[in-house]
């Protein structure tokens, strides 16, 4: 079974965790084992939003999980990163850093677009400029996860 | 902020961007040191986009802290054993 990391971003923007369950919904469905890193909020959503863990089971606090990443005391297959400010990309850089994970950068909010630009390493982007609704960044994980076919 | 929270600490630049942080060590700054993101200092891994610029002034490093919610803070600490590794070019 391969495994996944997210790491969630500030949960400010409510389209971050209807697409954390939703991602996560259909890597368990791909037999993929997932992690979720974040804030004491950011987590909290989650677990409240899943009380019973049938979309996310494991939790990680965000700084456990750089330091055992620096430390090489665990990695992932794949990690997907949620931005929606410059924090992001900044955790976005330092997880193309201490990760042989493949990483995808999953874009949001208002500044979408200027974030992606500031990503220039390698990494899948999936962007779209919104803060409220999921949507359209729901078809785009469909589309690069082809969850669409 | 953990273990550099219970630290004396001088805030230079709050609610910032990396590349902010990055300048303005630069420009204020003429002893500079350039690590990669997971470097390991107070017992934190620095978060940012590679090269983190950390300045030395006098007994005192300059580096950024990245805090999801409230982006990236430029902070002066004392400390001649940070100081110490960076000039010897260790990595922790």
């Amino acid at each position: 079974m391969s495994n996944a990391l997210f790491l969630l971003g500030c949960p400010e923007s409510p389209v971050q965790t209807a697409i954390a369950l939703y991602l996560a919904n259909g890597l368990k469905r791909d037999n993929i084992d997932v992690t979720v890193a974040g804030t004491k909020a950011a987590i909290a959503l989650l677990k409240v939003s899943d009380p019973e863990g049938n979309y996310v089971r494991k939790t990680v606090d965000l700084d456990s999980c750089i330091e055992n990443l620096a430390e090489k005391k665990v990695d992932f297959d794949l990690c997907f990163v949620f931005v929606r400010n410059d924090a992001g990309i900044s955790y976005l850089s330092t997880l193309s850093s201490i990760s042989d994970a493949k990483l995808f950068a999953i874009v949001f909010g208002r500044d979408a677009d200027a974030l992606a630009s500031m990503i220039d390493f390698e990494c899948e982007k999936i962007v779209y400029k919104t803060g409220h609704n999921p949507v359209p960044l729901k078809k785009r994980i469909d589309r690069v996860m082809k969850w669409d076919a | 902020m953990g273990c550099i929270e219970q630290m004396k600490y001088e805030v230079l630049l709050k609610n910032t961007s990396f590349k902010e942080c990055r300048e303005y060590v630069a420009k204020n700054f003429k002893e500079v040191y350039k690590v990669k993101p997971g470097y390991k200092m107070f017992d934190v891994y620095l978060i940012g986009v590679p090269p983190i610029s950390i300045g030395v002034d006098g007994d005192d490093v300059i580096f950024p802290y990245t805090k999801p919610c409230y982006g990236t803070f430029l902070l002066r600490i004392r400390s001649e054993e940070e100081i110490e590794s960076l000039r010897k070019g260790e990595v922790p």
